[in-house]
């Protein structure tokens, strides 16, 4: 049987884990970034906060993935379901980028706007909302895309501990030795991370403020 | 006594001078970047109401570091500093930076704005009414020198001179009685920066304010300021009128008009 035969045979279940996989990544994300978010702004403002919350962010990514679900498995409500667990390990996965983008963007924008905006009488509120963030907004999207497709690969593992997505075919397709299986699984997944690439990249392209750059560029060579 | 106003003032006097008439009052005040390296030194200097002040030093003398003490980027090591009668420390920080405009040599518009918002970003948080605020900015544009249909424009589509021109006009928005320059013409061209000096030298919205400019052009200064404050490494050397400052005989002030010569000579009758 090929791989096009079997998924149109199996179109249901295909569109099924493909969504619990687009769930799984979803949430996780949106929760990395409702975290990772404030915490990057946070860093901005206390320096002397960043070598522990980077350390750690950092240290996080180098456990595999496996090896964590292991660890949070014993964990009192997270534990419990297959799915909150994975959801909880693609989170700590996705904070290194969302907290390093977040803080690099805000940290890239030119001193003598921020210094400009200080002087005018902006308080701090209004400065992170009205001008800090707005120009970080392209370097923060680049932090969610690379979060994404880093989970939308992860997730595949999901299936090992029960919780659904796409990876369900991968594992299946493993035990039976067939790769059709395999790849029914495998390109839809690739096919999610390359969507989600091209789209958070085209998001990103929209908000760099392209004008700070450039102005700030040309500036720099006047003076 | 008119004779003894024209001189130099001693610490003495300008301490005399401290009372509340001073739109802004440096009462001995030091700034430290850390322990052991000091940037400004013991300054006491007031700023009178109306006057423009040009602090003239090179770069390092400490001159900056001033200004952004005015409007509390800065915050002394020791000493006061009172603004329109008020010690620094009774102020709201953002009430004061509201009433006092800052322009900057880098300008630091802000790119995501066009130069209508750029411009009625203080109205606007002050909450003026949108159709104040439009009218405000188109004014403004106007007493600047630009054409109000720029006002949909963003920074990067404008020249040097222009983007300067707009922070002045922002600066200006909420029509600040206080002014701070910082060398705000320096990265200019010489020729758009000349017609900069002279436009600001006759700007209407200038009439009343206190403005405080930096500067390390004694053209610059000669021609914009009042009274000249010269600085080096974080002292105050000389305070000075402009009549006076080109017949002192102090040696820092001599070096400065000897390193100017062949330029003022030619152009102190226009001014």
């Amino acid at each position: 049987m090929n791989l096009w035969q079997f998924i149109l045979q199996n179109h249901a279940e295909v569109t099924q884990l493909t969504l619990e996989h687009i769930w799984l990544v979803g949430t996780s994300t949106l929760l990395a970034a409702a975290i990772g978010m404030p915490l990057g702004i946070l860093l901005t403002r206390w320096p002397s906060l960043r070598p522990p919350i980077l350390g750690s962010a950092n240290v996080i990514q180098t456990i595999p993935s496996l090896a964590l679900f292991g660890f949070l498995l014993p964990a009192p409500w997270i534990g419990a379901r297959a799915d909150r667990l994975v959801i909880l390990a693609l989170v700590l996965y996705a904070l290194l980028p969302l907290i390093r983008n977040t803080y690099a963007g805000i940290q890239s924008v030119d001193p003598s706007v921020i210094e400009a905006g200080r002087g005018m009488g902006l308080t701090d509120r209004q400065l992170l909302f009205q001008v800090e963030l707005p120009l970080a907004l392209g370097v923060i999207v680049a932090g969610i895309r690379v979060a994404t497709v880093l989970s939308i690969g992860l997730a595949t593992i999901a299936a090992a501990v029960g919780a659904g997505g796409l990876g369900e075919y991968i594992f299946r397709g493993l035990a039976m030795v067939n790769n059709t299986v395999i790849l029914a699984g495998a390109l839809p997944a690739a096919a999610l991370a390359l969507l989600a690439d091209l789209g958070f990249g085209w998001l990103e392209k929209r908000l760099s403020p392209q004008h700070a750059r450039r102005s700030s560029s040309a500036s720099a060579t006047s003076s | 006594m008119d004779a003894t106003l024209l001189r130099p003032l001693s610490v003495d006097r300008l301490l005399n001078r401290m009372d509340s008439s001073a739109a802004i009052a440096f009462d001995r005040v030091s700034y430290h970047a850390d322990r052991d390296h000091a940037i400004l030194h013991d300054l006491t200097l007031a700023v009178h109401q109306g006057e423009t002040l040009v602090l003239l030093g090179r770069s390092g003398s400490g001159k900056t570091t001033t200004l952004k003490l005015i409007n509390h980027l800065l915050r002394p090591t020791s000493g006061e500093i009172r603004v329109a009668g008020r010690a620094l420390s009774e102020w709201d920080v953002i009430r004061l930076r509201r009433m006092v405009g800052y322009v900057i040599q880098e300008v630091g518009l802000f790119p995501h704005f066009t130069i209508e918002k750029n411009i009625g970003l203080v109205p606007k948080i002050e909450n003026w009414p949108r159709d104040r605020i439009r009218q405000r900015v188109e004014e403004l544009l106007q007493m600047v020198g630009l054409d109000p249909q720029l006002a949909t424009r963003y920074p990067r589509e404008l020249s040097g001179g222009q983007r300067q021109r707009v922070g002045v006009a922002r600066a200006l928005a909420a029509d600040p009685p206080i002014l701070l320059l910082d060398e705000p013409f320096g990265a200019l061209d010489p020729l758009t920066r000349a017609q900069l000096q002279r436009e600001f030298l006759h700007l209407e919205a200038r009439r009343g304010k206190t403005v405080v400019f930096v500067t390390h052009d004694l053209n610059e200064a000669l021609l914009l300021g009042t009274r000249i404050a010269l600085l080096e490494a974080g002292r105050l050397v000389t305070l000075n009128t402009r009549e006076e400052f080109l017949r002192s005989s102090d040696p820092l002030v001599v070096a400065y008009r000897d390193a100017f010569r062949p330029d003022f000579s030619g152009e102190r009758g226009e001014t």
